[in-house]
């Protein structure tokens, strides 16, 4: 079995976020983004630099996907929520907590799980 | 500088068509559309084709050419690509073309082919208009995108499931007498409320379906026009296209679309027009909670205001300002590809007086169509007039 390709700073991001250790990308006028990045979209600044990720963050926005895609069907239905930590906002799964009681404003901190469909992968968020 | 006339239209039944292939759908709107202007094919000088998914669908890249060919076409073609808003683009390409001085005529249109692959691979292939490494991977499918956008509206200026129930309903009403689209099935807010959810608060009834279907369109000068003695009314005197960052989470807001403002600037900019000129537009409704953030970008509500439009009755074909005459992508159905010109294609009929809701707007002048890419990261904006 050959091993998965890997996807540059994405899976270096996975691997720091797995060993408590994440960050975002900070330009010099103090707008966040997730890797990779060269550039700040926003004011097109190169001098991106890692700054450490806020240990919690708040749920923005969840919905409960119970018509998944097929990476997803042994997961389904699963809650899918954007979470603001600071000056970044990131994408992941909702776990640990019953989907009909996740709220906009619920504290959350950031971890790595597996999908149960596929194993690989996926950035995770549990109350705290 | 001309504004392009729309020499003539065509759109297939949207549905399912599990027999044909993307050429053949495209082939038929195509062929119509060019008998439909009366223009000799040899006169046209250019095609600008939109398409999705169709490597994943009929695995068939380089559709330009192809979808030439099966329109008797030997111009030089291009696929243009900006997820549900190709097509959108690809009339703005067209657009420019005319404008510039390079053609005198120009075919625009776009096609999908989407229900051959089953509901799940279609889900994972519209997927992919999302950003692959931080959203699909987190599970993010389109009705989880909106969904995402839906409750972050409903926090931050209010408004309910049973609200966009309303659009719902509104757009399956108009659909009826829609004889190109998917859905002629009439519902009630309890049946769209009772449908099986989908990503909450999204259901069944909140998304539109998947769909076969292709559309075409022929645009010409008025200079050509007149020449050639065509009937061809109705002109396209704006064009605008805005862009968003593509994740959802890159977006200072979850509840507005920034892109859509923008394209509707420009192409009002470039009409010489505002929201209180237009007397209808088709809008990018693949979900309820779209329709309300088109009108609001298409400056016809402020923010906050566009969710209870079709609950008051104001975008009903009735209505001060009907949104969706043809059904809209909710009940019309929505080939990816194909969409943005089915769009153009229902408001030159409207105005001209052909489509079958023409009479909910009897003495129109100005429409607009909405098309928007994945979720709002891509749109276009396009004002069509009718000329004296």
């Amino acid at each position: 079995m050959t091993e998965s390709a890997q996807d540059g700073e994405y899976d270096a991001w996975l691997d720091s976020i797995e060993s408590g250790d994440g960050y975002y990308l900070e330009c010099s006028n103090g707008h966040g983004w997730l890797p990779p990045r060269r550039v700040c979209p926003r004011c097109h600044d190169q001098e991106l630099s890692a700054v450490d990720l806020p240990e919690s963050g708040e749920i923005a926005s969840h919905t409960t996907i119970t018509v998944p895609t097929p990476q997803f069907e042994d997961d389904a239905p699963y809650v899918t929520a954007i979470a603001d930590f600071g000056p970044v906002s990131v994408t992941g799964l909702v776990r640990g907590v019953d989907p009909d009681d996740v709220a906009i404003g619920d504290v959350v901190g950031i971890d790595v799980g597996e999908r149960v469909t596929t194993g690989e992968r996926a950035v995770v968020f549990r109350p705290r | 500088m001309s504004d392009p006339r729309i020499a003539g239209a065509s759109v297939t039944q949207f549905g399912k068509h599990p027999e044909r292939t993307g050429r053949d759908l495209f082939a038929e709107a195509g062929l119509e559309a060019l008998s439909q202007a009366g223009i000799d094919p040899e006169d046209a000088e250019a095609l600008y084709y939109g398409n999705f998914m169709g490597e994943l669908a009929e695995h068939q890249g380089h559709q330009g050419p192809l979808m030439a060919e099966a329109i008797g076409l030997d111009v030089p073609a291009t696929r243009v690509e900006a997820a549900c808003a190709s097509a959108g683009t690809a009339v703005r390409e067209a657009v420019k073309t005319i404008r510039n001085g390079e053609a005198e005529v120009v075919v625009v249109g776009g096609a999908e082919r989407m229900t051959n692959i089953g509901t799940a691979a279609a889900t994972d292939a519209l997927a992919i208009a999302a950003d692959d490494l931080y959203e699909v991977r987190a599970g993010m499918t389109f009705p989880g995108a909106y969904a995402l956008m839906a409750r972050s509206y409903f926090d931050q200026y209010g408004g309910s499931h049973e609200d966009l129930a309303h659009v719902a309903v509104k757009n399956h009403e108009h659909a009826l007498v829609n004889e190109h689209a998917q859905i002629q099935q009439e519902i009630t807010i309890e049946d769209a409320l009772e449908a099986p959810t989908i990503a909450d608060p999204l259901g069944l009834y909140d998304s539109c379906p998947i769909t076969d279907g292709a559309a075409a369109a022929v645009l010409t000068t008025e200079a050509y026009a007149e020449e050639h003695n065509l009937d061809a009314p109705v002109a396209i005197t704006g064009t605008g296209q805005g862009g968003d960052n593509l994740a959802l989470q890159d977006r200072p807001h979850l509840a507005q679309t920034p892109a859509a403002d923008k394209a509707a600037e420009e192409a009002y900019g470039d009409a010489g027009v505002g929201p209180d000129d237009v007397d209808f537009a088709e809008v990018h409704d693949c979900f309820t909670i779209a329709e309300v953030f088109a009108i609001e970008s298409l400056g016809f509500y402020e923010r906050g205001e566009g969710i209870a439009a079709a609950r008051n009755g104001e975008t009903t074909r009735d209505g001060d300002r009907p949104i969706n005459l043809s059904g809209g992508l909710k009940a019309k159905g929505h080939p990816v590809g194909a969409t943005g010109v089915a769009q153009l294609a229902t408001v030159a009929w409207l105005l001209d007086g052909s489509h079958p809701r023409a009479d909910a707007v009897p003495d129109s002048t100005v429409g607009v169509a909405h098309n928007a890419g994945g979720t709002v990261a891509s749109t276009t904006v396009h004002v069509m007039e009718v000329q004296e």
